[in-house]
């Protein structure tokens, strides 16, 4: 792979709250997160509430200041601009959020809303005449019409606010949007719809998503690479088939199976049904954040919190997991992925 | 009433509404729902937001009613239980449950059949709690409205019943309150109360839906469980095909106030006989090559004030005709195109259900 646009490393982000039953008031949504995002790809994020995804969404748009580890865009690290060169690295990372009716202000227009941005990134297209002119492109771009951007957001569906949203998510021309949860507020039909329009704007455009889903049919179809998130941490990343084919992490596979597949053929399929359910991040367990509800944990994964390990894939492409046992790679696959292969990172 | 409180909790406490004998049998209609139709006042006049929809519930089965948002299967589910909003009227329809009318009842007789004979399950757990009352208080309450239990006597079943869905500790989380429950354990407490008196008729308005993937499925594991138990017909509303296809027996597809096709869901899914059925399952992202275009369905549905004369589905469809404009299509035994006989559990509402795969 090519140069990552986009690399996080080690990052770690530690909220401080007021009180908790556990009497611990460090919070630590993000614990050493490391992720690349190369130009041009999607990247999947998945994991339940709570793990941290929003969190390493609103750092990566600046929003929250890591407490460790770096971000680097470009070979550049955004958190040490200031002034022009900030503004402008602002430009390039953009954001589409989940809710299309709490994410549009009913008191603008659509075009008005799609034009906001270059209120404060004036340079971008100074005269009004430029602007409407953008603003229609834009909109015929997201698949509405010119006329649209006189309207007010109650006047659209669902599935159009979303299109508003992501026309003024490209006002910037921004190198990396944030989709997060984009489709799930919308009905299915309409969602197809979305999911097609993103694909389009990403051939044409050549930019890179950071899709954020817990729809895992969703993620299967729209990313490169997959990233699992549980309690702060990342605990399983590679090719998307790779990822949802070959489980190596227990909460990726019980994750997997726990989410409801269409098949039509009947026969019912057995289940990972994980008891319990995710720790509180305030008191997360010792060791091994999945272990309480791991059916494979032994006394090591109490006290060793396991490394991340690449491990042999048998398509050659790099699938990390951070599990000291983890699940054998299905049989009948050239053999390749004994666990046997896994080694440590670095 | 005070002898009912020696029964044991997974026997029927179906006196209240005087049909009941024992538990039913597996596979015996326990519901059955006809020209039911239901309309709304608005500022714009009446709009009929649910229309002639026809469906049976059967012992230990589970029903799913599918659709989009607005299609009115939540609306469905409220004048089911009787429960709807003040500006809503039942229009026409028979809704039979056990042997009795429920639509031909009034507002204080239907009260009987709310807990014993039928339970409701909400999408929301928190606003369908009392965040003010313990959930000892809340899960207690059906068994001294329908059974004269005393608190104490309450209190004891409402503990019984947080063991039977699995909530761990009920002895001391008995006197907790709503917001100190996750959200997967509220919706525990919430189809606790729903089958706290072995109800004949479980409705799940989207049961799932605001909780996490691993939640969802221990809740429907749940559900299944107590399906069994108690051999209730369960009618679970949803708008998540692959949940109605991993959970269903058989669903009923409704589109803009109308059942538009219904029958096992094997069937219905492998080989749907109405356009919009088909369109949502190729909506589906599976089977694909990654990043392949979707099929959609093209525009959205029709606003309720506005619904077309003919079909309901006119504006999307792609085998629409000048018949579909003029007429519109009744449910009817879906025809099995290879000349077979048409099977009277499998139904749709198109003119074209015959043509359908020749989109």
């Amino acid at each position: 792979m090519s140069e990552p646009l986009l690399t996080i490393d080690g990052v770690t982000k530690t909220f401080h709250v007021a009180r908790s039953a556990s009497g611990n008031t460090r919070l630590k949504a993000l614990d050493g997160i490391s992720l690349t995002v190369g130009r041009g790809e999607t990247l999947g994020l998945v994991g339940e509430s709570g793990c941290g995804k929003s969190t390493l969404a609103r750092t990566l748009m600046m929003l929250e200041t890591p407490d460790e580890g770096t971000v680097t865009f470009e070979g550049t690290n955004p958190f040490g601009l200031r002034g022009k060169e900030l503004l402008s690295w602002r430009r390039r990372v953009q954001m589409v959020f989940q809710d299309p009716f709490a994410s549009l202000n009913a008191r603008m227009n659509a075009g008005d809303i799609i034009a906001e941005p270059w209120a404060t990134h004036r340079g971008l297209y100074p005269t009004s005449r430029e602007r409407q002119a953008r603003v229609s492109e834009l909109l015929h771009m997201v698949g509405l019409r010119p006329s649209d951007a006189r309207k007010s957001p109650q006047e659209f569906s669902g599935g159009q606010r979303q299109r508003i949203g992501i026309a003024r998510a490209l006002a910037l021309n921004p190198d990396v949007i944030i989709l997060d949860e984009p489709v799930s507020a919308l009905d299915l039909s309409v969602q197809a719809q979305v999911l097609n329009l993103l694909n389009e704007l990403q051939q044409e455009l050549g930019v890179s998503y950071i899709f954020i889903s817990h729809d895992l049919t969703v993620v299967r179809h729209v990313a490169d690479r997959v990233a699992v998130m549980y309690l702060g941490r990342i605990i399983e990343t590679g090719a998307t088939e790779e990822v949802f084919d070959h489980p190596r992490h227990p909460y990726t596979a019980a994750l997997m199976s726990a989410s409801p597949k269409l098949d039509v053929s009947g026969t019912r399929r057995d289940r990972i049904v994980l008891q319990g359910e995710l720790p509180s991040p305030l008191d997360p367990p010792s060791g091994c954040r999945f272990r309480t509800r791991c059916w494979k944990a032994q006394d090591i994964c109490a006290d060793v919190s396991p490394e991340p390990q690449v491990l042999a894939a048998p398509d050659g492409t790099k699938h990390v997991a951070e599990c000291h046992f983890p699940l054998d790679s299905i049989k009948g696959l050239t053999g390749a992925a004994a666990p046997a292969a896994a080694v440590p990172v670095q | 009433m005070k002898t009912a409180a020696q029964q044991a909790p997974i026997q029927r406490a179906g006196e209240a509404a005087g049909a009941a004998t024992g538990q039913a049998k597996a596979h015996d209609v326990v519901l059955q729902v006809r020209d039911l139709a239901v309309d709304i006042r608005t500022h714009r006049g009446t709009v009929r937001a649910v229309n002639s929809v026809a469906f049976e519930a059967r012992a230990g089965e589970t029903l799913a009613l599918l659709g989009e948002s607005g299609c009115g299967k939540s609306m469905t589910a409220k004048a089911l239980a009787g429960i709807m909003d003040p500006v809503c009227d039942l229009a026409d329809g028979e809704i039979v449950l056990n042997g009795t009318d429920l639509a031909a009842l009034s507002a204080k007789e239907r009260l009987k059949f709310a807990g014993p004979e039928l339970g409701i399950v909400f999408q929301d757990a928190l606003t369908a709690l009392n965040p003010v009352y313990t959930v000892g208080t809340q899960l207690g309450e059906a068994f001294r409205i329908h059974r004269g239990l005393n608190a104490k006597q309450a209190r004891a079943e409402a503990i019984d019943l947080m063991k039977r869905v699995g909530i761990p500790e009920p002895e001391s989380r008995v006197n907790s309150y709503p917001h100190q429950f996750s959200g997967g354990m509220r919706q525990r407490i919430l189809i606790a109360m729903a089958v706290a008196l072995n109800p004949r008729l479980l409705i799940a308005d989207e049961p799932t839906t605001a909780l996490d993937v691993t939640v969802q499925a221990q809740i429907m594991q749940l559900l299944r469980k107590l399906r069994e138990e108690g051999q209730m017909a369960v009618i679970l509303i949803t708008h998540d095909l692959a949940v109605v296809a991993e959970e269903a027996d058989s669903v009923a597809v409704m589109y803009a106030g109308n059942v538009v096709e219904s029958g096992p869901v094997s069937e219905v899914f492998a080989d749907p006989r109405h356009p919009y059925t088909k369109g949502l399952l190729e909506s589906v992202p599976v089977h694909l090559e990654r990043g392949a275009k979707l099929k959609s369905i093209a525009g959205s549905p029709p606003e309720l004030h506005d619904i077309p004369a003919g079909c309901v589905y006119q504006s999307r469809c792609p085998l629409v005709q000048d018949i579909c404009r003029a007429e519109r299509p009744v449910l009817r035994p879906a025809a099995i195109p290879s000349g077979t006989e048409p099977r009277p559990a499998r139904t749709a509402a198109c003119h074209f259900s015959e043509e359908i795969n020749n989109v």
